[in-house]
């Protein structure tokens, strides 16, 4: 057991109401998976399931990295336990400026072990890295003085996320909704980064509407979610159905789950 | 009547600067015995050979103080006025030793990273001889373009006209029970007159009056910037000010005249069973620009609210207040903004952070008196809470007697949201750390008007409150 991060029979509560009902994936590093399927279906839940937003009540089942229970972790032991997760609405923290956001988070990721208090990756080096990912990234230098997705538009939230996912460098990303909010350029862009960024290193979960991001990081799996589970898995091509055809053979073919999920998309647009 | 007499306390020798120490010329050490009446202020007035018309403000204030009624609003004062020394004359030996500083206290020098001479001056126990050289060319320089930078005690002394012209004008005895006492047994902290047109472009300090008198629980401050002078003037330091006496009120008094420019910063750090009671007040004229950066942490209960009054046209105020509201601590602070002529314009930031139970207020006040036509007040004010257990209040009063007016209130109060822990913890940071960054982004504001080593302390200050605040 190493190098995968082993999701069993996850099941996942909000505020007492199920929402996954006996999740199974596996995930190993190098590998890309696509989590596709309708709004309400729980794809979110999943990546917030796994990084241990303290909201999402894991009811049963388990989720391992290298055969580490990673539910037994806070969020930030799972970060340096090597799980990332780029948010579709990243928090605003105003008044802490990006750099020094990121050089406490880098030198943690990378120091897992670093008590607090111990120094940081020294100022000279950080910034010399922090530089080539933005050149990378297209970011202007401003970018590292400005206070943390603050006053950010939704561009600049989705690129601020893949910087960090640079920086930080995790065995497993989760990448949730990351093309939503950018425009065509921008998405080749992040598509493009995040393939160079990954590599053969990380194992990476897209979950999107957009097969444009699904182009530069060609999926080794696609999974369909409807309902709380997995209904469906397949290649690159099961993404690329989904995008042209939409959900109605799989709502045919999982009537159960459909009518779930109808149910939760339901009281999230009445709520 | 009881007067304690000591032998003079032997000093050590530290190098020639001995030479230079007056502390020592002190043939004793004088306690005033608890409680105050007129007796004890007559002996405090005594022992400072004061001139007659002083001795007299003393008394008529005391008169004043004991006919007021204790403020029935802000916090909850339990105290005893006679259970009080209301003065102790300050000697190296005045009673206090090293050890009987409080362990916390001593923690956060030792955190600060705070040299040992310089720890035991900012406890109150020591009086530090290493700065007198530095002191004295400072002096020098200043007083080479007629600037006079004393303590106040002196400043009765060597220039009683000033004083006379100013001292308990902008501030009367009247104006409150605390303002009353304040004058009734005040002693030292800082006189400053900046002449017309010298602009001092470092920052005095009250580091440098430290010499002459320990900080006193009752210290008087005036400020005369004279017309199109400049002056930045930091009280203490940022480091923690500590007493076992449970009593601090202070009266600071500040005239800008025209075209002038004040700065006044202060960062007060009190042991957490004091009563910190004190009166600021300044006086803009035309065009002149006042600017109050106050800091309140520790205290058992801070009532301090620096005002603006400004008095002709073009005239601006600007204040900055910040508290900080841990574990059996209030901190009922603000600010005041009074518009009296037209054209004047103000501004008020204030952010308050309560933890482990803390409680903090927001007391402010704006008015525009009748005339003052075209006046602006903006004020901000924001509050963090930290934990379920801790409480944020809001009390603004806003007063206007004018219609082409333009006053902007804004208050916000937030918890620290679960959602932005969980952002920064998937991150890598632990909770302690991701609080601590929360709040350091929530002053910002604040900190990035400070010098820089006074940002960096108090950024260490900061840290030192929210250790151990979570998890």
């Amino acid at each position: 057991m190493s190098e995968t991060l082993k999701i069993t029979d996850l099941h996942v509560a909000v505020e007492g109401k199920p929402i996954l009902r006996g999740v199974n994936l596996t995930i190993q590093r190098g590998e890309t998976h696509a989590l596709m399927g309708p709004n309400g279906s729980g794809k979110s839940t999943l990546g917030n399931a796994i990084m241990g937003h303290p909201s999402y009540e894991v009811t049963g089942g388990s989720i391992e990295i290298d055969g580490a229970d990673l539910l037994e972790m806070d969020a930030s032991e799972r970060a340096r336990a090597g799980v990332f997760m780029a948010f579709q609405r990243p928090m605003s923290i105003p008044g802490v400026k990006m750099a020094d956001f990121l050089r406490h988070a880098a030198t943690n990721v990378r120091n897992p072990n670093r008590k607090e208090g111990e120094d940081l990756i020294p100022m000279r080096e950080f910034r010399r890295e922090l530089k080539d990912k933005m050149s990378q990234l297209r970011m202007d230098e401003e970018f590292a003085r400005r206070y943390v997705n603050d006053g950010f538009s939704g561009g600049e939230m989705k690129r601020a996320e893949i910087l960090q996912l640079a920086m930080l460098r995790p065995k497993f990303a989760i990448l949730d909704e990351t093309d939503s909010g950018l425009d065509v350029d921008a998405v080749k862009l992040a598509s493009q980064s995040i393939a160079e960024i990954g590599g053969a290193e990380m194992g990476i979960l897209i979950i999107t509407h957009h097969d444009k991001l699904l182009e530069n990081n060609t999926p080794n799996f696609t999974h369909v979610m409807m309902g709380g589970r997995i209904v469906e898995t397949g290649g690159v091509e099961l993404a690329r159905e989904l995008y042209t055809e939409g959900y109605d053979r799989i709502r045919a073919a999982y009537p159960e789950a459909a009518a779930l999920d109808a149910e939760l998309s339901e009281e999230q647009a009445t709520a | 009547m009881s007067t304690d007499v000591a032998t003079p306390i032997e000093q050590p020798v530290i190098g020639e600067i001995n030479k230079y120490d007056f502390i020592t010329q002190t043939t004793g050490v004088f306690k005033a015995r608890k409680g105050l009446d007129r007796e004890v202020v007559e002996q405090i007035s005594a022992l400072k050979n004061e001139p007659d018309w002083m001795r007299k403000f003393r008394l008529d204030s005391l008169d004043i103080f004991e006919s007021k009624p204790m403020p029935n609003w802000g916090g909850n004062i339990k105290l005893d006025f006679q259970d009080v020394y209301y003065y102790l004359k300050p000697t190296d030996g005045q009673g206090k030793t090293w050890d009987d500083v409080p362990q916390e206290i001593k923690d956060t020098f030792d955190k600060l990273g705070i040299p040992e001479a310089e720890r035991k001056f900012l406890a109150g126990v020591k009086a530090q001889f290493e700065s007198e050289v530095v002191y004295g060319s400072l002096q020098e320089d200043l007083a080479k373009k007629g600037v006079i930078f004393t303590d106040t005690d002196t400043a009765v002394r060597e220039h009683p006209e000033l004083l006379r012209e100013y001292f308990g004008k902008i501030i009367p005895p009247e104006d409150n029970k605390f303002a009353a006492l304040n004058s009734a047994v005040w002693s030292g902290g800082s006189f400053i007159y900046v002449p017309p047109g010298v602009k001092i472009d470092f920052p005095l300090q009250a580091y440098f009056r430290i010499n002459a008198e320990s900080m006193g629980q009752f210290e008087r401050t005036l400020i005369i910037v004279d017309e199109g002078a400049e002056v930045h003037y930091v009280e203490g330091c940022t480091a923690p000010m500590y007493s076992t006496e449970s009593l601090h009120s202070a009266v600071v008094e500040i005239m800008v005249k025209k075209n002038g420019r004040c700065r006044y910063t202060t960062i007060q750090n009190w042991a957490n069973n004091i009563y910190n009671l004190v009166t600021k007040r300044a006086m803009a004229y035309e065009n002149a620009l006042m600017e109050w950066i106050d800091g309140n942490l520790g205290s058992q209960l801070t009532m301090k609210y620096p005002a603006v009054y400004m008095m002709e046209p073009g005239a601006r105020g600007e204040i900055l207040s910040i508290a900080f509201a841990s574990k059996g601590q209030h901190q009922d602070a603000g600010a005041k903004l009074v518009h009296c002529a037209p054209n004047t314009s103000g501004r008020i930031i204030s952010k308050s952070i309560s933890k482990n139970g803390g409680r903090s207020s927001y007391r402010g006040l704006c008015k525009v008196e009748d005339g003052a036509i075209n006046s602006k007040s903006n004020v901000v004010c924001d509050a963090l809470i930290l934990d379920p257990d801790s409480r944020s209040d809001t009390y603004p009063y806003i007063e206007v007697e004018e219609q082409q007016v333009q006053i902007e209130h804004e208050a916000s109060v937030s918890r620290i949201g679960e959602e932005q822990l969980f952002y920064l913890m998937s991150r890598g940071l632990t909770e302690a750390e991701a609080s601590s960054m929360i709040v350091s982004g929530f002053i910002e504001p604040l900190i990035k008007e400070l010098p820089m080593e006074y940002a960096v302390e108090m950024n260490r200050l900061i840290e030192l409150q929210m250790e151990g605040s979570v998890g």
